[in-house]
């Protein structure tokens, strides 16, 4: 059949009136279904979750979500928020990029929920900000560092520091305790996250008297990077700066031990998952190597020795700053509706713009104007196949 | 120069495992006319085979990583006959672009599988094969590099005399000449098209095992990005050509090592695809390839 005759079977009489109906009513449903509800009717206040539980960034997805869990079950054995229960709606985005927003989408206008919580990675909490800043739905990042992510509008918070913060730690580290004076750089270009530590990091230690000698890239699906770091030990460097996310961490190490760089590398908080230091030769490769994060379970205040002695029962591990950084945010959004007095969108996103000294286990934090916590940094090092805390920096 | 030297080695052995995987795509083609898509996601189903075989033989030693990889090559030659079986031969008489768009079917069909039967996390591939380095004037070589080169290359000898010496060799390339004729010469077309995919799937397998063994992180969808880049590597050499597969595998490893090593790593794909337009302007039947007029 020619194209041309195909023509009036597409778009002649009968279709015309289908696709009519169907404008009709996905423009109903757009109106009726979508508008910015309370959705805490009856005796329950749904709260949406969108975290990475499967895929390459998996065990920060499923710490997060069991730091949150645990929290929304505390509350809710505590007597729950306003006389009501808090039912959590988690949906999954299995790490990729593009399946957040529509995540997000159903939770808003399909689960009704009042606030959105997630998630780790920066790129992905970006793209779900979009969605929750449209419909005015207030967002709480767990650990989201890039500055990105709260600029997406007034309804986008968040429970950790960021990256020009994390960035600047890193460089004074390198610079004083690692008394590095050139530093390589391995940076992913395609993650948000990697890009902006490695500019905060860049500008802190060239500001602090050191060089930077080598700046190579690659990208997400990447598994050999030995072409780039034949070119980075060509120039010598004291240490190489990788702010990556755990999976492509190990293998670059392993990779550049094998090629006899014997440098220690530094990261941030995209290393903290036990599945760094997974299989054979990992644990060898990354020994000596540091990176920041928000929290230690070996940091000792009451409130974060409490935390981890409940986590260890619900979960039968220790918690890690992914953990406890879903819990806080959990625990903040509670906070917020308790102060506002109402579960209403609008009322728990002026609540969530006031917090000031909200006591988290990840430390006090105070939302400034920007909607970003200001609290402090610890350093954590790769000791006998342990993160071994180090030292805590304050902003 | 010795940093050059090194990216030349980092090259052909990421290049060797590109070769393996195009020879797949190319015996395919040469017998089927046909790119089977699925070949790379045979190579990651290749991968956790290796895995879950390796897992039991307890790590590092010679005879494990062996049996690992040959179990893998096993498991995978019948994946290979099965997916030939089921999906495209009853498609044998449709157009060839039924059964590419099929192949796209299967392929998809498997990632997902994967990520149903293995979950779509990375995992960490055990140690299988005994791992050391030698140094020689600022050059490293890790014996991962080695073993990966010395396999290919054990490989490719192997099918090579598969090919050209042995009855099921010469009745490949028979049917490859001309189908019709093989089967009116009394060769049994559909066994030998099922050895065929067998053999690739094989060559498919040992890449996986090979790449999760130099990369211990696997995942449902390692197959995708060394997948296109070997298929790329077999029509740059001249698709239906094995020795222009392998030829087009180490070419590719060493050139995306180069660019990747260069401050113009992003264009590491830019790149790779110039190439492959430059050659098919001017060489349309690739590297080896030998340009045939359309039967009509």
């Amino acid at each position: 059949m020619k194209i041309p005759e195909l023509f009036p079977l597409l778009f002649g009489a009968p279709w015309r009136w289908l696709r009519l109906v169907g404008a009709v009513a996905t423009a109903a449903w757009v109106v009726v279904g979508c508008g910015p509800t309370g959705g805490a009717t009856g005796d329950t206040i749904p709260v949406g979750e969108f975290a990475s539980l499967t895929g390459s960034e998996a065990a920060f997805g499923r710490s997060s979500h069991n730091g949150t869990v645990l929290a929304i079950d505390e509350i809710n054995a505590a007597g729950g928020v306003l006389g009501k229960k808090l039912v959590l709606v988690t949906e999954d985005n299995q790490s990729k990029e593009g399946e957040s927003q529509t995540a997000v989408k159903k939770l808003i206008s399909r689960d009704k929920v009042v606030a959105v919580l997630g998630e780790v990675a920066s790129g992905r909490s970006i793209e779900a900000a979009q969605t929750c800043q449209k419909y005015r739905v207030p967002q709480v990042s767990p650990s989201s560092t890039n500055p990105k992510v709260t600029e997406q509008g007034d309804c986008i918070f968040r429970v950790c520091f960021i990256d020009p913060f994390q960035g600047t730690v890193m460089a004074k580290f390198a610079a004083g305790t690692l008394k590095a004076r050139k530093v390589g750089l391995l940076v992913d270009v395609g993650a948000p996250y990697s890009v902006g530590l490695a500019t905060f990091f860049k500008e802190g230690f060239v500001a602090g008297g050191g060089t930077i000698v080598a700046e190579q890239k690659f990208t997400k699906d990447d598994k050999d990077f030995k072409a780039q770091l034949t070119a980075i030990k060509a120039a010598g460097p004291d240490a190489i700066f990788v702010p990556a996310y755990y999976g492509q961490v190990t293998l670059i190490v392993m990779q550049a031990r094998e090629l006899g760089i014997t440098v220690p590398f530094i990261g941030g908080d995209g290393w903290e998952a036990p599945e760094l230091l997974k299989g054979p030769g990992a644990k060898e490769a990354l020994e000596g190597c540091y990176f920041s994060t928000h929290f230690s379970p070996d940091q000792a205040t009451p409130k974060s020795r409490d935390f981890v002695a409940k986590y260890a029962a619900r979960h039968g591990a220790k918690p890690d700053a992914m953990a406890a950084l879903g819990y806080d945010s959990a625990q903040l959004l509670a906070d917020a509706m308790r102060r506002a007095g109402s579960a209403d969108p609008a009322k728990v996103r002026d609540a969530l713009a006031a917090t000031r000294d909200f006591d988290g286990v990840t430390g006090r934090m105070t939302l400034d104007a920007s909607r970003n916590a200001r609290k402090s940094a610890v350093i954590l090092a790769i000791q006998k196949g342990e993160f071994v805390y180090k030292e805590t920096v304050n902003p | 120069m010795a940093e050059l030297v090194q990216q030349l080695i980092n090259g052909v052995s990421v290049g060797a495992m590109y070769a393996l995987i195009a020879i797949g795509y190319t015996l395919v083609y040469g017998v089927l006319r046909f790119i089977n898509f699925a070949h790379s996601d045979v190579f990651m189903a290749g991968a956790y085979a290796g895995l879950h075989v390796g897992q039991r033989m307890g790590g590092g030693s010679w005879a494990g990583g062996l049996v690992a990889m040959l179990a893998a090559m096993a498991a995978c030659a019948g994946l290979g006959i099965v997916i030939e079986r089921l999906a495209y031969k009853p498609l044998r008489e449709r157009s060839k672009l039924t059964v590419l768009i099929t192949a796209i079917g299967v392929s998809m069909l498997l990632q997902n599988l994967g990520q149903l039967v293995f979950g779509a996390t990375p995992v960490a591939f055990p140690e299988t094969l005994p791992a050391t380095t030698f140094t020689a004037g600022g050059v490293v070589v890790s014996s991962k590099d080695m073993v990966v080169v010395g396999f290919t290359v054990a490989l490719l000898g192997a099918l090579e005399f598969v090919v050209l010496r042995t009855k099921v060799g010469t009745a490949m390339r028979a049917v490859a000449h001309n189908h019709q004729a093989a089967a009116l010469m009394g060769i049994p077309t559909n066994r030998i098209i099922s050895v065929t995919f067998g053999l690739g799937s094989a060559l498919a397998a040992a890449a996986g095992f090979l790449w999760a063994y130099k990369f211990p992180r696997v995942d449902p969808y390692l197959g995708v990005m060394p997948g296109l880049t070997a298929f790329v590597a077999a029509v740059l050499g001249g698709i239906g050509n094995i020795t222009g597969a392998a030829l087009g595998g180490l070419l590719l490893g060493v050139i995306e090592t180069l660019v990747k090593g260069s401050r113009w790593s992003t264009w590491t794909e830019a790149v790779t695809f110039v190439l492959l337009i430059l050659v098919l302007l001017f060489r349309p039947a690739g590297l080896l390839g030998r340009a045939q007029a359309e039967k009509v």
